[in-house]
């Protein structure tokens, strides 16, 4: 179990290696990787600044995790999420997920993201040419989380 | 009772405030929002009931009617962009 946040950037492949590394009972590992992008809504995005909520953060990053394997059987789990300013194309979050099959593999992936989306305190503002702006939050995101059910 | 209340991102901003010491007269979320609303200008308008936005207590989310308790430490924020 990894679970990080940190302003340098990280790398799929060692992560992944690092989780397979000296066993072999991991028969899937599904992967997802967000990055920051040169466009929303309709503006040209220069650059990205990430706030959070320590303390708080790394507590909400657990219970998404310890839901996550409340609901499937997971042999290993690696979340690390960026802080700080970023640049179109840098990677901002990674989940990787291990388990014996694709299966509960790819549910937990999915089902991680949606409820870091909702869950976790993070928070970017956007440089466009029009200024500074902070994103809103997207009610396709609360759907997302939504259709797992509700487990407060 | 006696709080730590935390603001974050475009609120931290708005209420020109990261964090304050205060006293609040009540015991639940709501009065400590009302008591922040009464001060008005950009607290009331921030924090209308029609405005999203999120608290937690001790670093758990919660809903409005929660209970507070001394010295705890309470966070305002807008709904969550990351990811």
């Amino acid at each position: 179990m990894k679970i990080v946040v940190q302003n340098a950037a990280f790398e799929l492949g060692a992560e992944v290696d690092a989780m397979r590394r000296g066993r072999s009972d991991i028969g899937a590992i599904a992967s997802f990787v967000g990055l920051a992008r040169d466009m929303n809504d309709g503006s040209g995005v220069a650059a990205m600044t990430l706030e959070h909520y320590p303390g708080m953060t790394e507590k909400a990053l657990a219970a998404l995790v310890e839901e996550a394997q409340s609901r499937w059987t997971l042999l290993d789990v690696t979340l690390i999420h960026r802080v700080g300013r970023l640049l179109p194309g840098d990677p901002i979050v990674l989940v990787a997920v291990a388990g014996s099959h694709r299966g509960e593999a790819f549910a937990a992936c999915e089902f991680i993201m949606d409820y870091l989306k909702t869950r976790a305190p993070f928070w970017k503002k956007e440089e466009t040419p029009e200024g500074e702006r902070w994103v809103e939050a997207r009610a396709s995101d609360d759907a997302a989380a939504m259709r797992w059910g509700k487990t407060d | 009772m006696k709080l730590r209340v935390l603001y974050f991102a475009r609120l931290r901003e708005r209420l020109g405030c990261a964090e304050e010491t205060l006293d609040c007269a009540g015991s639940t979320v709501a009065d400590l929002v009302a008591q922040l609303q009464a001060r008005g200008g950009v607290w009331a308008e921030e924090l209308a009931a029609d405005r999203a936005y999120r608290v937690a207590v001790n670093q758990d989310i919660v809903a409005l009617d929660a209970a507070l308790s001394e010295n705890a430490e309470v966070a305002i924020f807008p709904p969550v962009t990351g990811g």
